[in-house]
């Protein structure tokens, strides 16, 4: 299973061990540098994102897009940073300095941490640590602590209301979020990353695809994209939490936002659409990165179609989806999950093998049918509630309709 | 590989950082948080124990996940009690909240 | 003692937890306090890893930074109105300072004398989450108090809701 990966990997340790290093300090050497080319990658990559979704936005919406710098305006990016670069840093009067210079600076920290458990091959991952699923959440809950800094540090009502919403939603939001993770993980028995991806012969999406879908809508609310993202609300609070950055502080917001807008794309093909997974990746493993980044760029093009043509929700509106439609949804898709895959398990032969396709369609089929089925009863038990809603609103109105004469009036009474 | 010890006397530290927290903060909020520091050197030391005396065994984790449990717990009612006396009572400074104290 | 990698971190995180609990008790703007909470906690957490308890530093980050912190440091700014226009501790500090010196005298000697150098005994074994994972719903071993804190958690849940309502 050697890969090109691999090779670089055990040529830099022997080149370090050449120069007198001994192994500890070798492979100590080697990890901060994975570390920092892992780092360094995702901030490259995010350059060609930036001008990817400007694109792809402004064709949404019948326009060119950048189009000036370089070829087809690729550059573009790279000359919005450098200005963004060469501005100064405002820092508002009244305000804390601690937080306000630490807060941009632990907002990219915990997206770029993500990073860490994703794996890009077989054998091309950060640390293939046993509890990955965890540490994903782990890490991406420490993005919220940055934008109560940011907004509280800048001794603004706006950034302040802006880290009060962020983190209301950010908090709720995490519960279906972690609640789909579990089905991945459960299915898999593991929350290694690698194993979880190495399981799926069937991609989980088309075993599971209401947790699919659950996880996708509550990442995207994590990022604060739009439909969600009252956080900056442009027209409600300005900008929200980072009213007060300029220059570069902003942009590491704005880098950290986009890092996390593409983790999630990337989180979302390693546990429902397969990571690395694709034909001859047994046999050329650094084929992998391929399937992968393919995946991933195809939901972070999804996610730039979800951004271009749907509307910001209230804030009131998204919190009442959170608490009173996903939390309960996920919360009973875990539970019957568990419970019909314990007992398919006891009472139809043959459930659990992998060996072929073949041989996991049966467990395959089931869970896609609890899957279908929980997710007609919401959308039965969502119809029934609207219905109601508009009932309700209707007899409101007729109340109040008659005033055209009195005796109609008096009837009506 | 670190000395046991090392890891001890940190823990120590903190614990000893709490209890200064708990005898001497006015702020109610404070105090809770100094409580929290002395459940995180009392988890330090049960983890770190469980990794030195005993890494086959369960039970230092275990405990360690409960302790998780009980402090999330205690914040949560810890901190609802707080602001229910702010919006009560207009303060948050634990001497101030005496109607109780005859 | 020799410097390694190792030892480096434990340093870095050492000061992190001591130097964030610091900040926590003598800080006097209780925003920074609770920064300084996070800070320890932050230093917690990589001991566990350290410690070889990844699991153990994930929940750390997840509950205790994630949720917990948030919470506190909410909760001041909640109340800002009247933080920080207070003296930061009471009439009794020396008292309390003399008592946690006493506290960490005490416990220093007894670390010292008791744990002094100790080594690991032995390896973790690699399934030691999945084993753990199976003790807490296992009727042998700790599937009591796991569903005793499930009840515990739901009752603060209940309570806290109860109590911070209007």
């Amino acid at each position: 299973m050697a890969d090109i990966f691999t090779t670089i990997g055990s040529w830099l340790t022997g080149l370090f061990e050449g120069l007198g290093a001994s192994p500890a300090l070798a492979a100590t050497i080697l990890m901060v540098l994975g570390a920092a080319v892992l780092a360094s990658a995702v901030l490259f990559i995010l350059v060609f994102n930036i001008w990817f979704e400007r694109k792809v936005m402004a064709r949404f919406q019948d326009r060119i897009g950048p189009n000036r710098v370089g070829p087809w305006g690729i550059f573009q990016t790279v000359a919005d940073l450098a200005k963004l670069f060469s501005k100064e840093i405002i820092i508002p009067g009244g305000a804390d300095m601690m937080p306000f210079m630490m807060a941009p600076v632990i907002a990219v920290m915990s997206v770029i941490l993500i990073w860490a458990v994703v794996p890009f091959t077989p054998n091309l991952i950060g640390t293939d640590v046993n509890i990955g699923a965890l540490y994903f959440v782990a890490v991406s809950s420490l993005g919220v602590m940055a934008i109560l800094m940011a907004g509280w540090s800048s001794n603004n009502k706006y950034a302040l209301l802006g880290a009060f919403r962020a983190v209301a939603m950010l908090v709720s939001y995490e519960v279906p979020l972690v609640l789909t993770l579990m089905i991945p993980v459960l299915l898999t028995g593991s929350m290694r990353m690698n194993e979880i991806v190495a399981a799926q012969r069937i991609a989980y999406l088309f075993m599971m695809p209401l947790a699919g879908a659950i996880f996708w809508i509550a990442s995207v609310a994590e990022v604060g994209r739009q439909p969600f993202d009252v956080l900056e609300g442009e027209s409600e609070i300005v900008a929200g939490y980072h009213i007060e950055y300029s220059g570069f502080a902003f942009a590491m917001f704005y880098a950290a936002e986009w890092a996390h807008g593409f983790a999630i794309c990337a989180l979302m093909a390693v546990l429902f659409l397969g990571g690395w997974r694709g034909p001859g990746v047994e046999q050329i493993p650094t084929l992998g990165i391929v399937y992968f980044l393919l995946k991933t760029f195809l939901l972070y093009f999804f996610q730039v179609w979800t951004r271009a043509i749907l509307p910001r929700i209230r804030i009131d509106h998204i919190m009442y989806f959170c608490w009173k439609f996903l939390v309960p949804l996920s919360l009973v898709l875990v539970v019957v999950t568990v419970l019909v895959d314990k007992t398919a398990r006891s009472l139809i032969p043959g459930y659990m093998l992998t060996g072929s396709l073949i041989e996991m369609l049966p467990r395959a089929a089931v869970l896609l049918i609890v899957n279908v089925a929980v997710a007609l009863l919401a959308i039965a038990w969502v119809a029934w509630l609207g219905r109601r809603e508009r009932e309700r609103a209707e007899a409101a109105s007729v109340s109040i309709a008659p005033i055209e004469s009195g005796a109609t009036a008096q009837q009506a009474r | 590989m670190i000395p046991l010890h090392w890891f001890l006397l940190v823990a120590a530290g903190l614990f000893s950082l709490g209890v200064y927290g708990v005898l001497a903060r006015r702020n109610a909020v404070a105090i809770l948080m100094s409580i929290e520091l002395m459940l995180n050197a009392v988890n330090l030391n049960l983890v770190a124990f469980w990794r030195y005396m005993a890494p086959e065994t369960l039970s230092g984790q275990a405990f360690a996940v409960f302790v998780f449990a009980v402090a999330a717990a205690e914040a949560a009612v810890g901190l609802a009690l707080i602001i229910s006396i702010y919006r009560n009572r207009e303060t948050v400074v634990a001497e101030d909240i005496n109607m109780l104290k005859w | 003692m020799t410097i390694t990698p190792v030892t480096i971190a434990f340093a870095v995180l050492a000061i992190f937890t001591l130097g964030g609990g610091l900040g926590v008790v003598s800080s006097r703007n209780m925003v920074h306090a609770a920064l300084y909470l996070v800070l320890a906690l932050f230093g917690v957490a990589g001991l566990y890893v350290l410690l070889e308890a990844p699991f153990l530093a994930a929940i750390q980050v997840l509950v205790y930074m994630g949720a917990i912190a948030v919470l506190i440091t909410i909760t001041i700014m909640v109340t800002r109105r009247i933080m920080g226009i207070t003296e930061s501790v009471n009439r009794q500090w020396p008292l309390a300072a003399g008592i946690a010196a006493l506290v960490a005298v005490t416990l220093g000697f007894v670390v010292l004398g008791l744990f002094n150098g100790l080594l690991p005994v032995a390896d973790v074994p690699p399934d030691n989450i999945e084993q753990l994972g199976a003790a807490f719903v296992s009727h042998q071993a700790y599937l009591l108090p796991f569903e005793v804190a499930s009840v515990l958690l739901l009752a603060a849940m209940i309570g806290a809701i109860v109590v911070a309502r209007d």
